[in-house]
């Protein structure tokens, strides 16, 4: 904390303790809320009356619950295969049959929504969750060991300097072939792209955390835990890990979008999952050579994951605003 | 000042180096072979000569260096050989792609134009519309209009620009017939019914791109401007009696540039990426599209060469925004 900050904080109790005691000498007035006086206030439901408050992110949370709901448990109520092929049903309407219509395949699109909302959720959080593991190892990592701190930036900064679009469809078309030997097509893919984009992704999230870490380092609390020897392992992930977790969950939220848009950018250049197996961006594209007679067919992908995209930046934001303790409370 | 820019620029090199190599190591790691398309009928012992006429020959190492060479010295050789009819470069061998067996840059010098047309305009348009937005919509803070831009911009970065060009096309090039769906790049503009079909066809492309860029500047603006707006010389600006108009668009908004102007330096190659994407919705023939024929044919030093172009770009552009930032603040002082 530099100075001026310091003083304004110390001004800041002051001003607190004067009003306090002002209040105190009042007597006769009931305390402030007197049913809450027992009720135990965790820093989470804090957090989350916060975050109610925010409507754009409660809409997006509801919606979001909902698109997960509609690929999670959608194929268990609407249980026609999603690769079965209909001939005789091909391109075909909105019907009582086919809700949503059929492809140039006559397979049913309601049923390839799901399944390939599923495949691109779970794109999206795998491949967040490497990004966020890897950018908070590396952040906590240069930011409490001083001598690591250089060196782990200057790889930062490199992997910053990558043009990322080019490398990922680089790596997707070089190893898409050993691992889809390896793995199966479709597992194969899966490995891959999410490890490519979680490997090209974590270095916002690094630079964050490490800046949190610098900041919490020099806290009072971490003196004291040092004080009484506590090794370095557990102050990591006691007493600093848990400090900077409001910065790594938005972090983590934004990341789930980047990733289910690198995906579905991934799958419409061609390079993403095998044909016979549906993404959200793979549906998009196969529709793209037909848009002119059945631009449902395009729309509909486009629109899922536009929305989805759209509700987790907004519960970003409302989280955002949620764990920000300057803001929260106002 | 000048020292940063020289230590900079000295730190660039390695950088630069080094994702060379990773891009090299990751074309040398890969399985593809660029004989792969060679007929089963012809003998071995041609193939391993038609390898050697590739340069694939040779250790990895020789050939990274090999291609150091030809990027940083008979490359602008070349270039200087051609502007000023000297003869340096005689005899030197150009970067050659596998595909066409033309040197690489004659191509990108080809494909460059499109490009730079497409991408500049959208980007210049872009900033154009992501200002006046962001101003105004910090200006009046939760106001209607700053609630609508907030919105929009969300939606503006949350849909993808292959979305929102497919749907452009759906609605204004197949229902409407208002715009061509395909970029026509034969085109040359002589009169004014060619500049006319150029606007047209520009139209599409240029909005999905603009879109995109203005809902994240717009951000920024807003954000930047709301940091200045609650600052001690805006209240002494207004003591003074100076109009809201001399505050706001003298006083606050020339000091809300300064990151504005860097975030717009940082994101001019992340632009020419995303144009990956939308050339291809559009077939534009532009960089992206080579790009990506490229990596489609195993054309390994056309794929390197482009990349690194792209790489040369993201580095210079962020010791621009850098540089930018120190001249235009001076509280920023970098020795």
């Amino acid at each position: 904390m530099t100075d001026p900050d310091r003083q304004h904080a110390l001004d800041t109790a002051e001003t607190v303790d004067a009003t306090a005691a002002q209040a105190g000498a009042v007597p006769g007035l009931p305390p402030d809320e007197p049913h809450h006086a027992g009720e135990t206030r965790s820093q989470w439901r804090d957090i989350w009356r916060q975050f109610r408050s925010h409507r754009g992110a409660m809409v997006a949370l509801v919606l979001f619950v909902a698109t997960i709901l509609f690929v999670v448990v959608g194929p268990y109520l609407w249980t026609i295969d999603p690769t079965y092929v209909d001939i005789r049903a091909r391109n075909s309407g909105f019907s009582a049959a086919h809700p949503l219509g059929t492809d140039q395949l006559g397979r049913d699109m309601l049923a390839r929504l799901m399944a390939g909302g599923r495949v691109s959720i779970a794109v999206g959080l795998t491949a967040m969750i490497i990004a966020i593991t890897l950018g908070s190892l590396i952040g906590v990592v240069s930011g409490y060991f001083r001598r690591l701190d250089a060196p782990l930036m200057r790889l930062t900064e490199l992997f910053l300097a990558l043009p990322l679009l080019p490398l990922l469809l680089l790596m997707v078309t070089l190893f898409r072939e050993p691992l889809s030997q390896n793995f199966g097509p479709a597992m194969g893919t899966f490995i891959l792209i999410v490890s490519a984009i979680g490997a090209t992704s974590w270095m916002q999230a690094a630079r964050i955390v490490r800046g949190d870490v610098l900041g919490l380092k020099e806290r009072e609390f971490i003196l004291a835990a040092r004080s009484i020897g506590t090794p370095a392992h557990r102050m990591i992930l006691r007493h600093v890990l848990p400090n900077v977790l409001s910065p790594i969950m938005v972090a983590a939220t934004l990341g789930i979008a980047t990733a289910i848009i690198t995906e579905s950018a991934l799958s419409f250049l061609g390079l993403g999952f095998p044909p016979d197996f549906p993404t959200w961006g793979r549906l998009l594209y196969d529709a793209v050579d037909q848009m002119v007679m059945y631009p449902w067919r395009v729309i509909l992908p486009g629109l899922f994951i536009s929305l989805t995209v759209l509700c987790v930046n907004y519960i970003g934001d409302g989280l955002r605003d949620a764990m920000d303790p300057r803001i929260r409370g106002r | 000042m000048l020292t940063f820019t020289i230590r900079r620029l000295l730190l660039a090199i390695p950088t630069l180096l080094f994702i060379s190599l990773v891009i090299f190591l990751l074309l040398e790691a890969s399985p593809g072979d660029p004989l792969g398309d060679v007929p089963l009928t012809v003998p071995p012992e041609v193939k391993e000569r038609m390898r050697e006429a590739l340069g694939l020959g040779q250790a990895w190492y020789i050939r990274y260096v090999l291609w150091l060479k030809q990027f940083f010295w008979v490359e602008p050789l070349h270039w200087f050989d051609s502007v000023f009819g000297t003869q340096f470069s005689a005899g030197m061998q150009r970067i050659i792609s596998f595909q066409s067996r033309s040197p690489v840059f004659d191509i990108i010098a080809q494909r460059v134009p499109q490009t730079l047309t497409v991408v500049g305009f959208s980007y210049l348009v872009g900033i154009l519309i992501a200002l006046p937005i962001g101003i105004l919509s910090a200006y009046k803070q939760y106001s209607w209009f700053d609630q609508l831009g907030t919105f929009v911009s969300m939606i503006g970065f949350s849909m993808p620009t292959f979305f929102t060009g497919v749907v452009l096309i759906i609605i204004f090039g197949v229902k409407l017939q208002w715009f061509p769906s395909v970029y026509d790049t034969t085109l040359q503009v002589r009169d004014w019914d060619s500049f006319w079909a150029q606007v047209r066809q520009m139209a599409m492309p240029v909005t999905v791109l603009a879109l995109y860029n203005a809902a994240q500047i717009s951000r920024f603006m807003r954000a930047s401007m709301l940091d200045n707006l609650g600052q001690d010389y805006v209240r002494t600006a207004r003591a003074k009696g100076l109009s809201e108009r001399t505050v706001v668009l003298k006083h606050v908004l020339r000091n809300s540039l300064i990151p504005v102007i860097t975030v717009i330096a940082l994101g001019l190659p992340a632009v020419f990426g995303g144009a990956i994407i939308t050339e291809q919705v559009f077939k534009v023939n532009g960089l992206g599209q080579l790009l990506i024929t490229a990596i489609h044919g195993n054309d390994i030093p056309m794929v390197l060469t482009l990349t690194f172009i792209f790489a040369i770009l993201i580095v210079l552009f962020t010791l621009i925004a850098d540089i930018l930032y120190g001249v235009l603040d001076p509280r920023i002082r970098y020795d």
